[in-house]
């Protein structure tokens, strides 16, 4: 693989996030900040896949946000911390609650599939809101992080930053593997043209249900490690303006890019931290920005990093 | 006599009032150029859009080397053997020549649920594909993005892509429209090349393509088949003459 200037970019980006810990060794705000950014971008990448490479525009993605994090609060909650157990059960609901809103909302195309993969997922946020043994609106408190038998301490604020870094790779390797096989040449093929896929032989249905799964599970997994890091979990996560939020940061970043959802959720986070600093308005400044980018910059942020090429 | 590749039988079709498909009868030879005519509006590309199994007929049956195929999905139809090209041409404009073609390839070449290895490096794909690119005289052109190709060029990549698929049963519709004279001139030698190894229904207002090419015409008005017949029947034929050549003598 030769370095372009996006490669040279993404590297030094991966590198900063990499080192933090130990050049900021007792700033737990950057850390936390940074954990934060990591997670979203998990998120992010996942949702890419269906926005960026196959044209699925789902208004739905935080759900699984939700489901990951309300896995980890709920065996918390029946003191149940072993990792070992909740997160193959947090990964498997996703899988099946994925696998059952694709199969409704893919029947639908264009305006009628965003409105559907919307209202499927505030259903399960108002799920959450409706049951008053999990906390209804306020949800519940995880006091004790995921235990993985002691090989690693996920209360340990920088092992937890390393943690999620590590998954952040493997999702972002993933993906990246994923777009460039069969697969993935189906999936980008849809977003281009359909019709002509369909005449070729490929049931298109299958192989968008099936990346709709796989981003849905990506998904728990951010929800997973969102829950131990917020050490709580409330109906809030996903409703449809996070899944709103998910979106910009995919825009942002630029759609159909592999990094591009990364930066996105990192410039996301980080402007918003910024700007809610200086004012409580913060929402006036950030909103007239997020619809600059998208019209005038097509592409997003990783269109400033040239040409796109396919990694 | 052997069995046809394509039998079609009492098709119907009708949006609202209009009949686009009346009562259409056709067979079409594993080795036959069987040409469908027609004004525009007649109901051709109506036609094929059934055969490929993107519009159900209202009734009527459609069987496929042998199988009933009226009720089957597009992809599944083209699993078997059905490949088509389109009116408008249809190819993926925004990634390479060869691209497209190996995604021909890879639609015939098992499922695609193949996660982890690269398909752009892949030679199972990527040798059929230029290959094929060569047979239609379009390997210099494989790195070319399509969507930059002239015109002529994208009815030709299309064709290529149908050939990749190694169809039993080409469905073009009207292979030739846009094209300039030396280009049209060169699709008649490609698709004279594939006669008698694929069956050929072949829509084309190009008389003088049509009348090199097919074995047999069937002439369509209105959504009916009025004649069919071979090349020169179909010429000496005076209704076709009313009806569609337009020659009132
Ligand atoms: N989806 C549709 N809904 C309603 N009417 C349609 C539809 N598709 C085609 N028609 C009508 O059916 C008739 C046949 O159309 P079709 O496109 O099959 O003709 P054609 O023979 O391919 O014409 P051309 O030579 O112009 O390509 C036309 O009158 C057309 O307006
Ligand atoms: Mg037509």
């Amino acid at each position: 693989m030769t370095m372009n200037r996006r490669g040279v970019v993404m590297t030094l980006f991966l590198i900063t996030v990499a080192l933090l810990p130990i050049a900021l060794v007792d700033q737990p705000f950057y850390i936390g900040l940074f954990s934060r950014a990591m997670i979203l971008s998990i998120a992010a990448v996942s949702l890419n896949l269906l926005l960026g490479y196959g044209n699925m525009i789902s208004f739905g993605h935080a759900v699984y946000i939700g489901i990951g994090a309300y896995t980890v609060g709920i065996f918390a909650y029946y003191e149940i911390y072993d990792g070992f157990i909740q997160w193959p059960v947090g990964l498997a609901i996703s899988a099946v609650v994925a696998l059952i809103f694709g199969a409704i909302s893919l029947r639908t195309r264009g305006v009628y599939f965003i409105m559907i993969t919307l209202a499927l997922a505030q259903m399960l946020y108002f799920l959450g809101v409706s049951i008053d043994e999990y906390g209804a609106d306020d949800g519940l408190v995880i006091d004790v992080r995921s235990e993985f038998a002691g090989l690693i301490d996920l209360e340990e604020g920088i092992a937890f930053y390393y943690v999620i870094f590590f998954f952040l790779l493997l999702t972002i390797f993933i993906v990246h593997r994923l777009t460039n096989s069969r697969f993935g040449v189906v999936v980008r093929g849809a977003k281009s043209n359909e019709v002509r896929l369909r005449a070729l032989g490929f049931s298109v249905y299958q192989y968008k249900l099936t990346a709709f799964v796989i981003a849905g599970v990506i998904c728990g997994l951010a929800g997973l490690l969102l829950g131990n890091f917020t050490n709580f979990v409330n109906p809030d996560m996903m409703h449809w303006t996070r899944s709103g939020e998910l979106i910009f940061m995919v825009v942002l970043g630029g759609l159909g890019s592999l990094f591009g959802p990364v930066l996105g959720a990192f410039v996301f986070l980080l402007l918003e931290e910024i700007l809610s600093d200086l004012t409580i308005h913060w929402q006036i400044i950030f909103g007239p920005f997020l619809i600059a980018v998208v019209l005038f910059m097509r592409g997003g942020i990783d269109s400033l990093l040239g040409k796109s090429t396919d990694d | 006599m052997i069995e046809p590749m394509l039998k079609v039988t009492g098709l119907v079709k009708s949006f609202g009032g209009l009949i686009a498909t009346n009562d259409v009868n056709i067979d079409v030879a594993p080795d036959e150029v069987h040409a469908v005519i027609g004004p525009n509006g007649a109901g051709k590309t109506t036609f094929i859009a059934q055969i490929a199994g993107d519009l159900r007929p209202d009734t009527g049956t459609i069987q496929f080397a042998g199988s009933d195929i009226t009720r089957l999905a597009t992809p599944k139809r083209a699993r078997l053997g059905l490949a088509r090209s389109f009116q408008i041409t249809s190819i993926f404009r925004d990634v390479t020549v060869e691209d497209n073609v190996a995604m021909a390839v890879q639609a015939h070449d098992g499922h695609s649920f193949r996660f982890w290895r690269e398909a752009r490096r892949d030679p199972q794909l990527r040798d059929p594909a230029r290959a094929v690119l060569k047979q239609v005289g379009l390997d210099h052109r494989c790195d070319v993005v399509a969507g930059e190709l002239a015109h002529g060029e994208q009815r030709q990549l299309e064709l290529a892509m149908a050939i990749a698929t190694g169809p039993a049963m080409l469905l073009l519709d009207e292979p030739m429209a846009g094209m300039g004279a030396e280009e049209s001139a060169r699709m008649v030698d490609l698709l004279r090349s594939l006669k008698g190894n694929v069956a050929i229904l072949l829509v084309e207002h190009d008389m003088d393509a049509v009348f090199a090419l097919a074995d047999r015409i069937t002439v369509l008005v209105r959504g009916r088949a009025i004649a069919t017949g071979e090349p020169h029947e179909i010429r000496d034929d005076d209704e076709v003459r009313k009806a569609y050549l337009g020659e009132d003598d």
